[in-house]
C-alpha cells in the first residue's frame, strides 16, 4: 500500500495538561466573564424569529446602489429596517421590524417594501412572523437547549457517577455560554437555526467529553495506584490523537458547508465551527480537570454496588 | 477471534444494498417527474421529498378566531328571541349580543320567567338564564360550545382545502396545529399575496336592502339598521397610503339572503364587463325571489364581509339565477366565485407566520447544498486515507455508502429533506468518521503495547464500542429534543442527523469490520498492519 498514515502526536503523546489546568481555568473563567458581560451590554441580535417582523430577499439583474435603496426604504418610516448585501453582489436582504400589532400593517409593510425595492428585484423569499409566534418561539427555543442539556447530563450521570455528570455539565455551559457571548460580541443574528447550533454544539462537545470520561474510568480500573493528576493527564493524552481527528475531519466537513452551503445557512455554521473547536478545548483542557475538584472521586475506582453500571456492550 | 458468520456478513451486505437500491431513485429521476412508465413497480421508485425551502413555496400559519366565529354564531340567539316571544304579548327590550351569548330584558319584570320557559321550548339545546337584575341570557351549553368550537375549526380547514385546491397545485397541505391554528403549504406556489387573500377572506355574502330614509353622513346607530363602507378596489387596497372608503351606506338587518344559500358561482360577463353570476338553492330561491319582487325599484347591496361590493336597483324579481357587478377585475371575479363556490370561513383568520421561498432560491440551495455535500465527502474520505492507510480507505468507502444509506433512508420514509437537513447531512459526513477514528486509534495504541494485529484489531473494535455508544446517544439525545421542539427547516436538521447518526453507526462498525475481516483473512500471518 503506497499511502503511509500519518500521525499527529507521534505514537504516544504526553503533553502536560492536568498539570498545568490552572492556565485553562483562568482562560475559561475570562471567557465566561467576558460572554456574560457581552452578553448584559450589547445582548443578542434577535432574529425575527423571535421578536416578529419581516424579512424580504432579493436580487437585482445587476449591482444595485445599498445607499440608494436604503434612502428609498427609510423613506416609508417603517422603524427600524437594515439592509445588506446577501451573498452575492446583486443579492440584498431586507429586514424590517415588527409593526405595532396587527398583522394588517406588517402586510402593508412588505408591500411597500417591495414597491420601493423596485420592479427589477426578483423577490426571492420573504418571511414574516407575528408577535405571538415570536414570543412561542423563544420560548420553544430555550426550553429545547435546557431539555437537551438535562436529557444529555441525565444520560452521563446513568453511565458514569454523577462526578463526571456535573463536570460534564460544567463544561457543556461553558462551551454554550462562550458560543452565546460570541453572537452578543460579533452582534451575529441569533435565531432559531442558532438555537439548533447550540444544540448541536452541545451535543457534540459532551461526545468528545464522553469518550475522554470513558478512558478515564478505564485508567481507574488499570493504573489502581496511579495518582489522579497524572492518570487523568494519560487519559486526557490517550484520547487527544481521537479527539483532535474527529475535530479535523468535522471542521472538514463544515468548512465545505461554509465555503460552498450558500448564504443562508452560513451563520449556522460558523456556530457550528466555533462549537466544534471550543467544544474540543474543553474536552481536553477542561473536562477532566474539573473531575479532580471533586474529593471522593477516587472512590469511582471501586464502583458502589448501588450504582447502576450498564454492562459494556460488546459485539461478536 | 476474528470472524463474521456468513448470514451475518450476508446481512450487511444486504442492508447496504438496500439503502443503496433506495437512494438509487433520486439519481435517475428527477424530483418533479410524474411519469412512473417502464418501472417495475416492485423497484423502489421514491425520491426524497424536497422541503418548501427547497423546492419553493409559500408556508402560511394561520390563527383561527374561534371565539369571534362562536359570537356569531350566537347572534342566531336574536332571531330565537324574537321568534320565541312573537304574539306572545310580552314587552321585551331588543336582543343584544354580549360574548358568546344574547341578552334582553322584559319590560315587565314578571314576564321574565315565562319569556324564558318559552325560549326554552323553543330551542332546547339553549341555555337561558335570568339574571338578578331580570336580564335574560340565551347562550350555548358547555359541551355545545365546545363542539362547535372543533366543528368551526375542521370546517374552517374544509374550506380552506377547497379553496387551495382550485389553484391546481400539486400536493399542497393543509393541516390543523393545536387548537386553533392551521398550517398551510403550498409547494410551487410563488405568489403569497394570492394565496393569503384567496385563503384569508371570510366571504360571507349577504344581500340586504339599503334605507334610502337615512343620511350615511348623519347616521347615528339605531337598531335594526348599519353602516356599512364600500369596498376598496384592489388598485385601491394596493396604494399608500391607503385611501379611507370614500362612501358608505345604511343598510337593513332584515330581510337578508345569505350566500350561504348559493349553490354556484362563476365569473362571467355582462355588457363586456366582468360580474360573477350565482346561482341559489331552492330555499334561496324564495326568499331571494320574496325580497326582490317586494322592494322592485329600491336600492339592494351585495355586502361580502362587511363591506359593500355594490348596490344596484331591484330591476324586477329575480329568482334562481342573478349577477353581482361591481368594480371588478376579471382576477377579482375569478376570485370572488371561487370564494362564493367553496363557502364562506365560519371564523375570520388571521396570519401569524408566513415564509415564501422564490423556486430561484430553492434551486440555488439545492446546488449549494450539492456541492457541499460532494466536498465534504471527498476531503473527509482523502484525509481518513491519509491518516489510516488503507485502514481509512476502508472507513472512506464506509462514508461514502453511508451517504447512499442517508438518502435511501430519507427516500423510503419519505422525510422532508430541508436546507438545514442538508447541513445535517454534511455536519454527519464529519462525525460519521468518529466511531472508525476511535476504532483505528484503539487499533494502534494496542499495537503499540505489543499486541498482534489479529489480537489488536478485535480488541479495536471491541474496546471502542462502549466510547461509540456513549458518544453517539449524546448526540441523538439533542437530535431527538430538536426534532420534538422544532418547526419546519430546522426539524429537517434533526431528522438527517438522527438517520445519519444511525446510518453512520452501521457502516462504520458492522461494514467496514466486514471488509477488515475479508482483507485479514486474504493474508492471514501478517505481523503488521496497515493503519
Amino acid at each position: 500500500m503506497a499511502i503511509i498514515p500519518l500521525r499527529f502526536f507521534g505514537s504516544r503523546p504526553n503533553f502536560n495538561i492536568v498539570p498545568r489546568r490552572k492556565f485553562a481555568y483562568v482562560f475559561s473563567a475570562s471567557a465566561i466573564i467576558g460572554a456574560m458581560v457581552a452578553l448584559v451590554m450589547l445582548g443578542l441580535n434577535l432574529g425575527i424569529d423571535f421578536r416578529g417582523g419581516s424579512l424580504i430577499e432579493v436580487r437585482y439583474p445587476t449591482q444595485p446602489n445599498i445607499t440608494e435603496l436604503r434612502g428609498k426604504v427609510d423613506a416609508l418610516n417603517l422603524g427600524e429596517v437594515t439592509i445588506q448585501e446577501f451573498g452575492e453582489p446583486t443579492d440584498v436582504l431586507v429586514r424590517v421590524q415588527r409593526q405595532g400589532d396587527a398583522v394588517e400593517d406588517q402586510t402593508t409593510a412588505i408591500q411597500q417594501v417591495k414597491a420601493a425595492l423596485g420592479a427589477d428585484a426578483e423577490i426571492r423569499r420573504t418571511e414574516f412572523i407575528g408577535p405571538t409566534v415570536g414570543e412561542e418561539l423563544k420560548e420553544a427555543g430555550a426550553i429545547a437547549v435546557l431539555l437537551a442539556l438535562f436529557g444529555i447530563v441525565a444520560y452521563v450521570w446513568f453511565r458514569f457517577e454523577w462526578q463526571f455528570a456535573v463536570a460534564g455539565l460544567m463544561a457543556l455551559a461553558h462551551d454554550v455560554a462562550i458560543t452565546i457571548g460570541l453572537f452578543a460580541i460579533t452582534g451575529w443574528e441569533f435565531n432559531l437555526a442558532t438555537v439548533a447550533a447550540l444544540l448541536t454544539i452541545a451535543g457534540y462537545s459532551i461526545n468528545d467529553t464522553v469518550v475522554v470520561f470513558d478512558r478515564v474510568r478505564e485508567n481507574l480500573r488499570k493504573y489502581k495506584t496511579e495518582a489522579l493528576p497524572s492518570l487523568l493527564n494519560r487519559s486526557v493524552n490517550d484520547t487527544l490523537s481521537r479527539t483532535v481527528m474527529t475535530s479535523v475531519t468535522t471542521l472538514i466537513a463544515l468548512g465545505a458547508l461554509a465555503f460552498f452551503g450558500g448564504e443562508v445557512i452560513r451563520n449556522f455554521t460558523y456556530a457550528l465551527i466555533w462549537g466544534i473547536l471550543i467544544g474540543t478545548y474543553s474536552s481536553v483542557f477542561v473536562a477532566a480537570c474539573l473531575l479532580l475538584q471533586f474529593k471522593d472521586v477516587r472512590n469511582i475506582r471501586q464502583p458502589a454496588s448501588d450504582s447502576p453500571h450498564i454492562p459494556t456492550p460488546e459485539i461478536d | 477471534m476474528l470472524y463474521i458468520e456468513k448470514w451475518k456478513a450476508a446481512l450487511i451486505v444486504l442492508i447496504c444494498a438496500l439503502g443503496v437500491a433506495y437512494s438509487s431513485p433520486n439519481f435517475w429521476r428527477s424530483a418533479t417527474a410524474v411519469d412512473d412508465s417502464g418501472i417495475p413497480g416492485w423497484l423502489p421508485n421514491k425520491t426524497v421529498s424536497l422541503g418548501l425551502d427547497l423546492q419553493g413555496g409559500v408556508h402560511l400559519l394561520l390563527q383561527v378566531d374561534i371565539a369571534a366565529g362562536v359570537r356569531s354564531r350566537a347572534a342566531a340567539f336574536e332571531d330565537t328571541v324574537r321568534q320565541s316571544l312573537r304574539g306572545t304579548g310580552i314587552r321585551r327590550t331588543p336582543p343584544e349580543r354580549g360574548g358568546a351569548a344574547v341578552k334582553f330584558r322584559t319590560l315587565d319584570p314578571n314576564d321574565a320567567e315565562r319569556a324564558a320557559d318559552l325560549i326554552q321550548e323553543n330551542d332546547p339545546s339553549a341555555v337561558v338564564t335570568i339574571g338578578e337584575a331580570g336580564e335574560i341570557t340565551v347562550g350555548f351549553t358547555e359541551t355545545d360550545e365546545e363542539r362547535l368550537r372543533l366543528a368551526m375549526l375542521t370546517q374552517t380547514i374544509e374550506i380552506i382545502r377547497r379553496r387551495v385546491d382550485a389553484l391546481g397545485t400539486k400536493e399542497p397541505i393543509i393541516q390543523r396545529q393545536g387548537d386553533d391554528r392551521i398550517v398551510v403549504q403550498v409547494p410551487g406556489f410563488d405568489e403569497p399575496e394570492v394565496l393569503k387573500k384567496i385563503i384569508g377572506t371570510t366571504a360571507q355574502l349577504a344581500f340586504r336592502l339599503v334605507d334610502t330614509t337615512s343620511d350615511p353622513s348623519t347616521f347615528v346607530a339605531r337598531p335594526g339598521l348599519e353602516r356599512l363602507p364600500q369596498a376598496l378596489t384592489d388598485e385601491q387596497k394596493a396604494t399608500t397610503p391607503r385611501p379611507p372608503p370614500s362612501q358608505y351606506f345604511v343598510v337593513r338587518n332584515s330581510p337578508v339572503v345569505p350566500g350561504a344559500l348559493l349553490i354556484d358561482a362563476q365569473p362571467s360577463f355582462q355588457d363586456s364587463r366582468p360580474v360573477v353570476s350565482f346561482r341559489f338553492n331552492g330555499a334561496g330561491a324564495r326568499r331571494f325571489l320574496d325580497l326582490t319582487g317586494r322592494h322592485i325599484g329600491e336600492p339592494l347591496a351585495i355586502v361580502l364581509d362587511n363591506e359593500i361590493i355594490s348596490a344596484p336597483t331591484i330591476q324586477a324579481a329575480i329568482g334562481a339565477n342573478g349577477i353581482i357587478t361591481g368594480q371588478f377585475s376579471v382576477p377579482e371575479t375569478q376570485r370572488l366565485s371561487l370564494l362564493l363556490r367553496s363557502g364562506a370561513l365560519p371564523a375570520p383568520v388571521e396570519f401569524i407566520q408566513e415564509a415564501s421561498i422564490g423556486p430561484g432560491l430553492g434551486k440555488d440551495s439545492i446546488e449549494a447544498g450539492k456541492i457541499a455535500c460532494i466536498v465534504a465527502f471527498l476531503a473527509v474520505a482523502l484525509f481518513m486515507s491519509v491518516s489510516y492507510g488503507l485502514f481509512g480507505v476502508f472507513a472512506a468507502f464506509a462514508l461514502i455508502l453511508n451517504g447512499g444509506m442517508i438518502i435511501g433512508a430519507l427516500s423510503a420514509l419519505q422525510a422532508t429533506l430541508t436546507l438545514p437537513g442538508i447541513a445535517g447531512i454534511v455536519l454527519t459526513i464529519g462525525m460519521a468518521v468518529d466511531a472508525n477514528v476511535l476504532i483505528f486509534e484503539r487499533i494502534r495504541e494496542e499495537l503499540s503495547i505489543g499486541q498482534s494485529p489479529v489480537a489488536a484489531i478485535d480488541s479495536g473494535y471491541r474496546r471502542a464500542l462502549s466510547s461509540i455508544i456513549d458518544s453517539q446517544v449524546t448526540t441523538l439525545i439533542a437530535a431527538v429534543i430538536l426534532f420534538a421542539m422544532g418547526s419546519g427547516p430546522i426539524r429537517g436538521f434533526s431528522v438527517t442527523l438522527t438517520i445519519g447518526i444511525v446510518t453512520s453507526l452501521f457502516t462504520a462498525i458492522f461494514l467496514t469490520r466486514l471488509m477488515v475481516v475479508i482483507w485479514l483473512r486474504r493474508a492471514p500471518r501478517r505481523t503488521s498492519l496497515p493503519i
